[in-house]
C-alpha cells in the first residue's frame, strides 16, 4: 500500500508529445480514474507508472520513492491488462501463482493466497482449468487475481472491461468495486468510458492531448466542470452547448440566445457573471436534464420558453427530446408522460440554477 | 413496381446459388485431380527404391518387369546392418544431427527472442541480415571455407578437414539463421502484453523465455527443430567436400562414395541404405507432429 506522485512527467516519441507534464498525486487507498478520449495519454501514463514505457522528464515517486529507473519487477505494483494477458499454457493457479513463484514464495503460503484470491472473486472451481476454457468474464477475473494474490503496492488497470459485453462490464465494474472495498490498495484504472470513470473512482482525473483537464470526485466534474472538454466528456447524453451574450435589460443581466429570446439570470448567478463583458462570445452550457418540459408553478430561476421537437427518443423512464436553438442542436430530459412528439411545438423550461457559463474561444467555464 | 422487381430477382439469385455449388463441386473434382498426380509423382521412387531394396543383384539387372519383385530376399538389409561401415555412417550422422539441432536451438532460440522482444539500436537492421545470410547459397560458400579452415589448420594446427566435427561448425551456418527467422515470426505473434505481465510479475528476461515464450511458441520451437534436423541430416555438399576418411562420413556421402566403385553401382544396397536413411525424419516427423498443434496461445488474450 503506497502513495503515488507524479511530478511534471512527460512522455516524448520523437517528435510527438504524448504526455506533456502531468501533476498528479494519488493518495493511499484511493481509487483513481484515468479517463480521456483515445490518444489523450492515459495509458501511456499508467505504463510509465508501472515501469513499461520510460519517461521523458519529471519524476514518478511509488510510497516516497522515486521509481524513474527502477524496473517494473522492482516497483511492487500489479498490472490488469485489456486483452487479460493470462499465460496460456499455465492453469488459472499456476497464472495466478506465477509471480510468487518466481519470488520463491514457500508453497503453503502461494496456495493459501491463491485460494483466498479464487474465493473473493468467485473462481474456485476453475483453478484447474487453462485460460482457454473461460469466459471472457472468468477471464479477466484470473487477471485480477493474478494481481491481488501479489498484494502489491499499486494496482494498475488498463482498460480491463473494454473487451466484455456491456452486461457483463456493470457485472465487472461492481466485482472491481467491490475487490477494491476489500483489499484497499492504491488503484490507478484507465478506461475511455465515463460511465465507468464515474461509478469506481474516488476521483477522476479527465485527460486531453497528454495534459489533465481536470482532477475532481465524479460530482465535483459534473455539476463544476472546468472547461468546455471537461463538461462534454461527462455525462450522457452530453450537456448542451448553445452560442450567446450577456445583455443588461431593464437594469436585470440576461443571457440571450437568440433575437427573441433571452432569459434573466438568477441573483446569484447574475452577481458571479457580473463582471464578463458584454460584447464576449460565450456559450450557455446547459445538461439535458435541466431542460424539461414547462411546470405551472416554475421555481425561481426557471424559464419557460416554446419550441417545436425535432424528434423524440422514449427510453421508458423519460424521453429525450431534441430541438434545434439557432443552429445547434439541444437535448432535454422530459417525464414520459409530457406529451412530446415528434415535429410537435412544445413548452420547455430551462433550470438557469445549474446553467454554466463558457468563453466560446478558450472553452474556460466561467 | 417492387414485385416485378423481386420476381426478377428470384430467379437470377436461385441460378446464381446453383452455379456457386457447381464451382466449389468442379474445384474440387480439380483440387482432387491435382493431388492424385502430386501423390504419385512423390510417391513413386520411394516405391521404386522399396521394390529395389527388396531384389538381388542378378535380378536388378535381369530382364524382366522392374515394377515388380520374382524373388524377394532382405540380402541387402542384412548385408547394410551387419557392415560396421553403414553403421558408422548411420552413427556419425545422428551424433552430428543431434549436436546441430540442439546447437542451432541453443542460438537461434535466444536470438529470435532478443531480436523480436529487446528493442535495442540495430535490432531491425539485425534481423534483416540474419535473413539474407540464409538466402547465400552452400555452393557459393564451400570453396572459401575450405581454403578458412586450411589456413587455420596452418596457422594453429587444429585440424579440421576430414573430422566429422567439422560438420558442427559447417552446419549452423545453414541452420541457425533460418532457426531464428522462424522463431522471430512465432515470437512476434505472441501478444505484447504476455511479457509485459511477466515482467511486472517479476520475471526477467531469461524466465520470460524459459518459462512464457518457449512454451507457448512450441509449435514453432518443433518446426525449427524438424527444419534443423532434416538440413543436418541430408546435407550432402559440405560432407562431400570437408569429410573424405569412411570413418568420418555422414550417410549421403558415404552410401555413395563406397557402394559405387568405380562405374559399378550396387543399386540393391544403395537403394537400401537410401530408405533406411530416410527413415530417422520420418519418424521424427510422425513422433513431433502430434505435439505440432496451432493455436497453443488459444485464450491468452481476447480471442
Amino acid at each position: 500500500m503506497a502513495d503515488v506522485t507524479l511530478r511534471k512527467v512527460v512522455k516524448r516519441y520523437d517528435d510527438v508529445e504524448a504526455v506533456r507534464g502531468i501533476d498528479l498525486d494519488i493518495a493511499d487507498h484511493e481509487f483513481v480514474v484515468l479517463v480521456g478520449p483515445s490518444g489523450c495519454g492515459k495509458s501511456t501514463t499508467l505504463r510509465m507508472i508501472a515501469g513499461l514505457e520510460d519517461i521523458s522528464d519529471g519524476d514518478i515517486m511509488i510510497g516516497g520513492d522515486v521509481v524513474n529507473d527502477v524496473p517494473p519487477k522492482d516497483r511492487d505494483i500489479a498490472m490488469v491488462f485489456q486483452n487479460y494477458a493470462l499465460y496460456p499454457h499455465m492453469t488459472v493457479a499456476e497464472n495466478m501463482s506465477f509471480g510468487l513463484r518466481l519470488k520463491r514464495y514457500p508453497k503453503a503460503e502461494i496456495k493459501s493466497r491463491v485460494d483466498e484470491a479464487a474465493r473473493m472473486l468467485d473462481i474456485v472451481e476453475l483453478v484447474d482449468r487453462k485460460p482457454k476454457q473461460l469466459s471472457g468474464g472468468q477471464r479477466q477475473r484470473v487477471a485480477m487475481g493474478r494481481a491481488i494474490v501479489r498484494n502489491p503496492k499499486v494496482f494498475l488497470f488498463d482498460e480491463p472491461l473494454s473487451n466484455l459485453d456491456a452486461k457483463l462490464r456493470v457485472q465487472m465494474r461492481i466485482e472491481i468495486k467491490k475487490v477494491h472495498q476489500k483489499v484497499r490498495t492504491t488503484t490507478v484504472y484507465v478506461t475511455h468510458d465515463q460511465v465507468e470513470a464515474m461509478t469506481l473512482a474516488d476521483r477522476v482525473v479527465v485527460m486531453n492531448h497528454g495534459r489533465i483537464e481536470q482532477i475532481g470526485t465524479p460530482n465535483e466534474l459534473y455539476h463544476k466542470p472546468a472547461t468546455k472538454f471537461v463538461a462534454s466528456f461527462i455525462g450522457s447524453p452530453a450537456m448542451n452547448f448553445i452560442p450567446c451574450r450577456l445583455e443588461d435589460i431593464a437594469g436585470k443581466l440576461h443571457v440571450r440566445l437568440t433575437d427573441r429570446l433571452a432569459f434573466p439570470l438568477p441573483p446569484a448567478r447574475a452577481a458571479r457573471y457580473q463582471g464578463v463583458p458584454r460584447t464576449e462570445k460565450l456559450l450557455l452550457g446547459l445538461r439535458p436534464e435541466h431542460i424539461t418540459e414547462a411546470k405551472p408553478h416554475p421555481a425561481p430561476g426557471v424559464e419557460a420558453f416554446d419550441t417545436v421537437l425535432d424528434v423524440t427518443e422514449p427510453m421508458g423512464m423519460e424521453t429525450l427530446i431534441y430541438f434545434t436553438l439557432e443552429g445547434s442542436q439541444v437535448c432535454g430530459r422530459v417525464n414520459p408522460n409530457a406529451d412530446a412528439h415528434d415535429g410537435a411545438p412544445f413548452r420547455l423550461a430551462v433550470d438557469l440554477n445549474n446553467m454554466h457559463l463558457l468563453n466560446e474561444v478558450t472553452g474556460v467555464v466561467l | 413496381m417492387t414485385t416485378v422487381t423481386i420476381d426478377k430477382a428470384g430467379p437470377t439469385r436461385k441460378a446464381k446459388y446453383g452455379s456457386m455449388s457447381r464451382d466449389r463441386a468442379w474445384a474440387l473434382r480439380w483440387s482432387y485431380f491435382f493431388l492424385v498426380i502430386f501423390a504419385i509423382f512423390f510417391l513413386t521412387p520411394p516405391i521404386y527404391m522399396f521394390i529395389t531394396s527388396l531384389k538381388s543383384s542378378a535380378e536388378i539387372s535381369a530382364a524382366t518387369n522392374p515394377w515388380w519383385v520374382f524373388h524377394p530376399t532382405l540380402e541387402n538389409y542384412t548385408a547394410l546392418l551387419t557392415s560396421n561401415q553403414f553403421l558408422r555412417f548411420f552413427w556419425n550422422s545422428a551424433i552430428v544431427s543431434i549436436f546441430v539441432v540442439t546447437i542451432t536451438m541453443l542460438i537461434s532460440v535466444p536470438a529470435a527472442f532478443a531480436l523480436s522482444r529487446m528493442r535495442f539500436w540495430g535490432s531491425a537492421t539485425l534481423a534483416t541480415g540474419v535473413f539474407l545470410t540464409y538466402l547465400i547459397p552452400e555452393t557459393l560458400l564451400f570453396i572459401p571455407l575450405f581454403k578458412m579452415f586450411a589456413v587455420i589448420g596452418d596457422w594453429t594446427g587444429i585440424q579440421l578437414i576430414n573430422r566429422w566435427y567439422v560438420l558442427l561448425i559447417l552446419y549452423p551456418t545453414l541452420t541457425v539463421p533460418f532457426c531464428t527467422w522462424i522463431m522471430i515470426g512465432y515470437f512476434a505473434s505472441i501478444p505484447k502484453e504476455l511479457d509485459e505481465a511477466a515482467i511486472i510479475d517479476g520475471a526477467s528476461w531469461f524466465q520470460t523465455l524459459t518459462r512464457i515464450f518457449i512454451p507457448v511458441a512450441l509449435p514453432g520451437l518443433i518446426a525449427a527443430t524438424i527444419f534443423a534436423f532434416t538440413v543436418s541430416w541430408a546435407q550432402f555438399l559440405y560432407p562431400l567436400v570437408f569429410t573424405t576418411s569412411t570413418d568420418q562420413l555422414v550417410m549421403p556421402v558415404g552410401i555413395i562414395t563406397t557402394l559405387i566403385k568405380g562405374d559399378v553401382f550396387n543399386w540393391g544396397q544403395i537403394m537400401t541404405g537410401a530408405l533406411l536413411g530416410a527413415a530417422p525424419p520420418l519418424i521424427i516427423y510422425a513422433f513431433l507432429m502430434d505435439y505440432y498443434i496451432a493455436g497453443l496461445t488459444a485464450g491468452a488474450t481476447k480471442g
